[in-house]
């Protein structure tokens, strides 16, 4: 076996070194400037703002430091962008342009002034600003998953090895496989891909699984309309699924494994390549890892561009060059997987939660949580919330405090209405269960599920048929078409849906809708059909109402269903004068009474909406009505 | 050997067989389509095959092709949950599948006929409408035709073609546009100069047919279903 450049005796310098490095970077002389660059903040141009430091530094000669560091996770927030400057505390400023930036540099690097009406809150505690782990979405939080995420310059592993990377797997090789998987079934950790399965337990499995090869595979395939958790982990905090991969390959005996990253997520892969070969050179993969005599090695796998590349049978052909489409069950692919050896799937978040386990122990883990669902839990809160963003809860936590403590409400203060949680697989839960305590059991037992923790908040003005339409239309179009239900069963679906969204089905539809549905969900292959009609199913219990308003009164409660809603303007509202909806109509639908009150010509409309955006907020004489008018 | 339940009668097994094979094998019919005997990872997509198992309450919905017997397993292939399950499968098969059995060279060992026989239905779905997509036919082969109207995924001949190490037939698109094709959309003949006729032989619809035996169409008339289930019932 060849030496690797660094054995344990390297690893412990460079830990030494990269604690020293830490340290002066956050407390060293000169200014440090932190800018948060993963995905979301780039697309808000977190690297103009960093060119503009660059630029504003080097015009006034200041010697700083800019550092690229993660996200936050404060995606309402973004570009932020966090100062360090002498031994005032780190502030950290929000949704940040390029043009305040000689504004700040200014005024807080040369003179004195932090420009608090940038300011977010500080990272550490100090008077006037509110300290950000002390802002009510902080204190609300509880980050195991997303610990070091916007703390860490995710292209350098020092930073990680400062704040105790890899102390994990260095414990774990102290340990027996045994050890370390009994750690897990006390720590009570569940999979955090979606459903749920004790991760100790699969763990138990893949080591009895006969062969001496196995695989270990981490499912970065985040697919699902409004997920972006495993994405913020991995261009944020690398290292921290490497570790516990490395932890699990230990555990289980697997030499190779494979991390399965959507394409879509070039930054994820480009940053988890680096951290990968930064690994590798420290001695942490590769061959005789920190002089233990365990090898183990990790390469990305860039995803084939399927949602269904997420389902762990789909993802193994994906890998093996197939065409991904999953396979009937058993055997299960602890036992039989990739190239049909014994493989071991977990998703990142699972993963990102071992290294902590093994550190503080699976006791430690288990008294997070609730009695059947221990740990945190992940949500990308999305939607018509004020602060979306990223909010990791102990589970148990309330959709209230998620929604309203970390997401700070509802945009513009309208009336929550419904809860679609865990994306096109979950369910639609209505506002009235907002104070449930959230885990895996609780959700499940709404018609729900956790799924990958998308989590979109609607308002008033969402039509729940359309909803389900706008989901069972997107499992529709990536299913793999192995399977009758999944393929054919949900294109009726979306049929029904779309001729109920028309106000063209019958009463008896509902029937068929639900009779569809349930057979869907029993008979298809894998999870993707399985689940797909969630989202019907749980509208059809909850807003039951809005279906039959829609079928027997041709109505959208919601008033967004196109063919159901016609656009009114109010005679006593008009002012006759004003001639802007005139105008602006692409159709020339609109025109006017004998005393010049303007009247829409039904026949002609379009229904494209563009009278009410242009009525003057002063008249506001445009409404949507339903159901439709008919004639002129 | 060991023993298991189906639908209240024992029946012995060989270890690791499939419920589907060891119910045919006793007289115990179990309407499938894609599963072909000997494979050990069945395709398992038709989801005609569907059967119930475990006691009572708890009991479970799992494809027959694919779940093996276990000592002491208890199956029900006649509960109402499945009776629903094999309607539903069939009829959304049926919306996707071009009736035009007058005319069609698969007639004689069609198993959508034989199967709405067993089922007791007609050819013609009765609670969805037909969602046929239009393909051109591809005669380009000098031995069969391909029909994609009457093709219904079952996966047998893509399965078959891949097991000769050929996988000239496959899978193409994705969601509803989900289709057998070959690579690319080239014309048979042009990815396949064999004579195995393999996948025409595994064919159950009608879709693949060889070319002697294509009939001409007298005239365009109207597929008269009814009376072929009829038939096939006989």
């Amino acid at each position: 076996m060849t030496p690797q450049p660094y054995g344990e005796d390297g690893y412990r310098k460079l830990k030494k070194q990269s604690l020293l490095t830490f340290k002066e970077k956050w407390q060293g002389d000169f200014p440090k400037i932190f800018v948060g660059t993963a995905t979301c903040g780039i697309s808000v141009g977190a690297l103009e703002v960093f060119e503009a430091f660059t630029k504003e530094l080097a015009s006034h000669g200041i010697k700083g430091e800019i550092i690229k560091v993660g996200c936050l996770g404060i995606c309402f927030a973004e570009p932020l962008v966090y100062i360090k400057k002498d031994d005032n505390p780190t502030i950290c400023y929000q949704n940040l342009k390029k043009e305040d930036v000689p504004r700040l540099v200014y005024s807080y690097l040369l003179e004195d002034d932090p420009c608090f009406d940038l300011a977010l809150g500080t990272l550490e505690l100090k008077d006037g600003i509110p300290f950000i782990p002390e802002l009510e979405r902080f204190e609300r939080e509880e980050r195991i998953i997303l610990r070091q995420a916007g703390y860490l310059d995710p292209e350098d592993i020092r930073d990680y090895l400062a704040c105790g990377g890899y102390e994990g797997l260095e414990r774990a090789l102290s340990l027996t496989g045994g050890e370390i998987i009994e750690e897990l079934r006390i720590s009570g950790l569940r999979g955090l891909g979606g459903a749920g399965f004790p991760t100790g337990v699969k763990w138990e499995e893949c080591v009895r699984a006969n062969g001496s090869t196995k695989y270990l595979i981490c499912n970065g395939d985040e697919g699902d309309p409004g997920a972006f958790m495993d994405r913020v982990i991995l261009e944020s905090s690398p290292h921290q699924v490497i570790e516990g991969m490395a932890i699990a390959a230990y555990a289980i005996g697997a030499a190779r494994g494979y991390v399965y990253i959507r394409s879509e997520y070039p930054l994820a892969i480009e940053r988890f390549s680096q951290a990968l070969a930064q690994a590798r050179e420290a001695g942490l993969l590769g061959r005789d890892i920190l002089g233990r005599g365990f090898d183990f090695d990790l390469r990305v796998f860039p995803g084939a561009g399927a949602f269904i590349c997420g389902e762990s049978t789909a993802l193994m052909y994906s890998i093996e060059g197939r065409r991904p489409m999953p396979r009937v069950r058993p055997p299960h692919s602890v036992l039989e997987g990739l190239f049909r050896l014994p493989t071991l799937l977990n998703n990142v978040k699972t993963f990102s939660c071992i290294p902590p386990i093994i550190l503080k122990g699976g006791d430690w883990f288990s008294r997070i949580g609730t009695e059947s669902s221990k740990g945190t839990t992940v949500f990308a809160l999305a939607g018509k919330v004020k602060q979306a963003g990223l909010a990791e809860v102990a589970m148990g936590t309330t959709f209230r405090e998620v929604i309203y403590n970390i997401g700070g409400g509802i945009k513009n203060d309208r009336a929550l209405k419904a809860i679609q949680v865990g994306g096109p697989s979950g369910g639609c839960i209505p506002a009235g269960f907002v104070d449930t305590p959230v885990d895996f059991d609780s959700l499940k037992a709404l018609g729900s599920m956790v799924g990958s923790g998308g989590l979109i908040v609607l308002d008033e003005d969402t039509c729940m048929v359309d909803l389900a339409r706008y989901f069972v239309a997107f499992s529709q179009s990536e299913s793999c078409g192995k399977c009758t239900f999944c393929r054919i069963g949900t294109n009726h679906l979306l049929f029904l849906l779309e001729e109920i969204a028309r106000g063209q089905a019958a009463p008896e539809d509902i029937a068929v809708l639900e009779e569809l549905s349930h057979n869907i969900a029993l008979g298809s292959l894998c999870g993707l059909g399985q689940t797909a009609p969630n989202p019907v199913l749980t509208t059809l219990r909850y807003f039951r109402d809005e279906y039959l308003a829609h079928i027997n009164e041709k109505r959208c409660p919601a008033l967004v269903c196109k063919e159901l809603v016609s656009y009114y303007i109010e005679p006593e509202l008009c002012r006759r004068s004003c001639e802007h909806c005139v105008l602006k109509c692409p159709t020339r639908a609109i025109g006017a009474d004998e005393r010049n009150i303007k009247v829409i010509n039904q026949a002609e409309c379009v229904g494209c909406g563009i009278c009410l955006d242009v009525c003057p907020p002063e008249y506001r004489a445009v409404r949507k009505v339903s159901p439709k008018i008919k004639g002129i | 050997m060991a023993r298991a339940v189906i639908d209240g009668r024992e029946i012995v097994f060989a270890e690791g067989e499939k419920i589907l094979w060891a119910a045919l094998r006793e007289g115990i019919y179990i309407p499938h389509l894609c599963a072909l005997e000997g494979m050990d990872l069945p395709f398992g997509g038709c989801r005609l095959c569907l059967v119930e198992i475990g006691p009572g309450e708890g009991a479970r919905v799992t494809a027959a092709c694919s779940e093996p017997l276990r000592e002491g397993l208890v199956v029900r292939t006649d509960s109402a949950r499945i009776a629903a399950l094999r309607r539903m499968a069939f009829e959304l098969i049926m919306t996707t599948h071009e009736i035009d059995c007058k005319n069609c060279a698969g007639r004689k060992k069609c198993a959508l006929i034989k199967t709405a026989a067993f089922l007791k239905l007609r050819l013609e779905p009765s609670r969805f409408r037909s969602v046929l997509r239009q393909r051109p036919v591809d005669d380009s082969h000098a031995l069969f035709v391909f029909d994609g109207k009457k093709c219904v995924k079952c996966g047998r001949c893509v399965v078959t073609c891949e097991k000769r190490g050929k996988s000239f037939l496959t899978f193409a698109g994705r969601g509803f546009a989900t289709e057998v094709a070959t690579f690319d959309g080239l014309p048979l003949a042009e990815v396949c100069g064999e004579a195995c006729r393999e996948c025409v032989e595994v064919c159950p619809t009608g879709a693949l047919f060889f070319k002697e035996k294509k009939r001409e169409k007298p005239e365009a008339k109207g597929p008269d279903s009814k009376a072929v289930a009829q038939a096939g019932e006989l």
